[in-house]
């Protein structure tokens, strides 16, 4: 299941990437493989998204969001 | 300033590092600029307690040492080079100590260029409310450095600092954090070996980012460009791994250095503050009452300054017209030199309160919510969520506005912001949008209600707004930028604004907007008082012996023969050969040569067109007296034809010439001055100029 799947309030765990590009970007910000994630909130028109990841909040569009899938 | 010690700071955005910056050197700071990029190079210089003098730069804040973007780029090359001038002897690193695992990747990677470091741990406050306890020793034990804990904001450990910084080696004494060779071994070795570098990050570095690395020769980009393809220099699969690397090793070393004891289901104040601020009716609403209270600040607020300055320039007017001889110098002094000066000085207040208001948003965490709600609609005209705080400013100024979108990271939706923002309706618009529509539409009501006047102005601020958004779109289709749009932002936790942050906000925009765009703005302002006090020598003289002969003193008071001679040598001036000569041009815009010597007069500044007007049909200096402005124009008939020259169809042509076109010399030197190239100012104005005169031309043909 991708991120951009999840809905407000889901939690999870990052598996895997699928675009080189966007992870490496991903990663820089703490985003890592085995990494727990929990959605917080939509923007009010339904893109992006808010999550917390390792202790702090980061918003990334869904686009990029359907690059990270779930365990 | 001599310095006896090179200091930079490194560190994540938001993690406290400008505060610190400023604790550090309170007023005692340099603004310059990094060659070619944006960001702006801020050097402070303080003393040590033995009395050696610190010189400190704040680097531009970054998440990795790969860059994002160009500004971000200038930390590699202060750091990779040893003959940048910004190489430091020492860096501190600001590193959030709530958020210590994804500030120590950048740490990791700084510390294993070599140079000295030593880590300043800020908000220690913070992690403690958040139930994060760091047993600092074991930290600094592990990674080798001293590690200080303090709070900038508090101006808590700073002495500690300053301490640290006084005894820290000459030599980097951090320990490894990962096996750098390991990750691409032939490649390293082969660049450090032949371009003489030392460090093997450093050669890393130089394998994945030599094409923007200024302080490379071609030769040796070649030669690593060859090594890179010799080997299979994978950049993208190798920073992906070391990343990972890198995270493992901060893992172990944050494993039994950091304990964290909060429930993880308690919501920050931060989660509450949010449901409320980026609710879907309620985040809106007050985005637009804050927005509304922004508008009217920089209206309401920078009345009483503006009218200020304007006095004393009149004093100062005054005075320089008793004291100085009359003649050339004083014409020159008072005419081109002090009313250039008041156009640059008039827009401190508005651009001080802009500021004042940006920062306060910024520094709460507030303009990263603005971007998150307004992101999806911004980006479908080629704009970005945070390009909506410049557009909104340019109702009141574009000036201010244009140097607001720094904050926009993506290259490509800073220049279409900056692009467009001049064509939203600013402030200075108002007095000819008042005296054209006055002229042409009845001050009648319709449905007793609604006033015709105020329907014109109202459709000239639509207009700008749409023409904005119209442009945007067209230029996101048209413009190419290699960056792949992204949109991966921190939102940062809710805290209060630092006043005095405010405070050197407010002090250092205007003084970049007083000294950068001043310049220009002086330099063209006496440009055009030449090219409207001179013309061809005999036609002056003239006019000159038309005026001295007795006849005409008889027949009018020396007040009036003093109006008349200078509607009569600005009409002789080069200004008023160069309005008769575009003539021809502006013509299918219903516009004659005084209109052209208005319009080119107005490019000083738009509302110069209500003085120009006056003094061209020679109205009574005083160029506040729009009404008798008014007049003149009503009754102004064209030589030839005898039909009125200000009809419906002119004075809408001539609105729409202002609603779009560049007129405005102070925003053309703010655009070379943010994008530091000729090339945008000069685009800006080809285009606008173009749109201008279609639209002008179209609806002049309409309603003729």
């Amino acid at each position: 299941m991708k991120l951009s799947q999840f809905l407000p309030g889901q939690t999870g765990v990052i598996k895997e990437f699928t675009d080189l590009e966007m992870s490496v970007k991903l990663m820089e910000m703490g985003c890592l493989p085995g990494e727990s994630i929990v959605v917080e909130r939509l923007a009010p028109l339904g893109d992006p998204m808010a999550i917390t990841v390792s202790g702090y909040q980061l918003s990334l569009r869904k686009k990029e969001a359907s690059t990270i899938i779930m365990q | 300033m001599e310095r006896d010690l090179k200091v930079a700071l490194v560190g994540n955005p938001n993690s406290g590092k400008s505060t610190l910056f400023n604790v550090l050197t309170g007023l005692n700071q340099k603004i310059g600029n990094f060659p070619g990029v944006t960001v702006e190079k801020k050097i402070g210089f303080f003393k040590l307690s033995d009395q050696r003098t610190v010189q400190i730069t704040d680097l531009p804040g970054t998440y990795s040492i790969y860059p994002k973007s160009r500004d971000e780029s200038i930390v590699m090359d202060a750091l990779a080079d040893k003959n940048n001038p910004d190489y430091p002897e020492l860096i501190i690193f600001v590193a959030d100590a709530s958020n210590l695992k994804r500030n120590l990747l950048l740490f990791s990677q700084v510390a294993d260029l070599q140079i000295p470091i030593i880590i300043a741990l800020n908000m220690m406050d913070l992690a403690k409310q958040s139930g994060i306890e760091i047993s600092v020793d074991e930290l600094a034990q592990k990674l080798g450095v001293q590690v200080i804990p303090i709070s900038a904001r508090k101006q808590e450990g700073i002495d500690r600092l300053k301490e640290a910084m006084q005894n820290a080696s000459t030599i980097p004494l951090q320990l490894p954090s990962i096996e750098v060779e390991a990750l691409a071994p032939e490649i390293i070795q082969k660049i450090q070996e032949e371009l003489h570098v030392e460090h093997p990050y450093v050669a890393l570095q130089m394998a994945h980012q030599f094409e923007s690395m200024p302080f490379l020769s071609e030769e040796q980009k070649k030669h690593i460009q060859a090594l890179n393809w010799e080997y299979d220099f994978h950049s993208q699969k190798l920073q992906a791994t070391e990343t990972i690397a890198r995270y493992n090793f901060i893992n172990d070393v944050l494993f039994d250095t950091v304990k964290i004891h909060s429930d993880p289901k308690s919501e920050t104040y931060s989660n509450k503050i949010d449901k409320i601020l980026t609710h879907k009716i309620f985040g809106f609403a007050i985005f637009f009452a804050i927005l509304f209270l922004i508008f009217q600040s920089i209206f309401a607020w920078s009345e009483y300054p503006m009218t200020l300055i304007e006095d004393l320039f009149m004093w100062f007017t005054n005075q320089a017209t008793q004291i100085l001889p009359p003649g050339l110098f004083a014409d020159l002094l008072i005419d081109g030199v002090l009313a250039g000066l008041s156009g640059v000085i008039i827009f401190i207040p508005q651009i001080a309160i802009l500021f004042a208001f940006i920062s306060i948003l910024e520094d709460t965490g507030y303009m990263a919510r603005v971007t998150f709600m307004m992101d999806k609609i911004m980006r479908k005209v080629g704009l970005s969520g945070k390009s909506i705080v410049p557009l909104i400013g340019g109702f009141a100024c574009a000036v201010p506005s244009i140097m607001s979108a720094r904050n926009i990271e993506s290259w490509k939706d800073r220049m279409i912001t900056i692009m467009v923002t001049p064509l939203i309706a600013c402030s200075a618009r108002l007095p000819v949008y008042t005296l054209l529509i006055s002229l042409v539409v009845p001050d009648e009501k319709v449905w007793g209600l609604i006033n015709m006047q105020g329907i014109a102005l109202m459709f000239l601020y639509v207009l700008s707004i749409i023409g904005a958004i119209l442009v945007a779109w067209v230029m996101k289709l048209i413009i190419k930028s290699k960056e792949r749009g992204y949109f991966i932002m921190e939102l940062p936790v809710y805290r209060m604004p630092r006043w005095n942050n405010v405070l050197l906000t407010m002090y250092r925009s205007v003084k970049t907007f007083v000294f950068e765009a001043g310049k220009v703005i002086i330099a063209v302002s006496i440009i055009l008082w030449v090219l409207s006090s001179f013309g061809p020598t005999n036609r002056f003289e003239k006019i000159e012996a038309k005026y001295n002969s007795e006849s005409l003193l008889q027949q009018h008071s020396q007040d009036e023969l003093d109006r008349m001679r200078s509607s009569e040598k600005l009409e002789n001036s080069y200004a008023g050969i160069l309005g008769k000569s575009i003539e021809p041009v502006i013509k299918p815009l219903g516009f004659d040569w005084k209109i052209g010597i208005a319009l080119i007069t107005s490019f000083a500044a738009r509302e110069v067109f209500v003085g120009t007007m006056a003094t061209i049909y020679s109205v009574d200096a005083d160029d506040s007296e729009v009404e008798s402005v008014r007049q003149k124009m009503q009754s102004a008939r064209n030589s030839e034809t005898g039909l009125p020259v200000f009809t419906t169809a002119v004075a809408f042509s001539l609105m729409m010439f202002y609603a779009f076109a560049m007129q405005c010399i102070s925003t053309i030197a703010v655009v070379y001055r943010e994008t530091k190239s000729w090339k945008w100012p000069a685009i800006q104005f080809a285009y606008m100029t173009a749109l201008a005169y279609l639209a002008s031309f179209i609806v002049y043909n309409l309603l003729k």
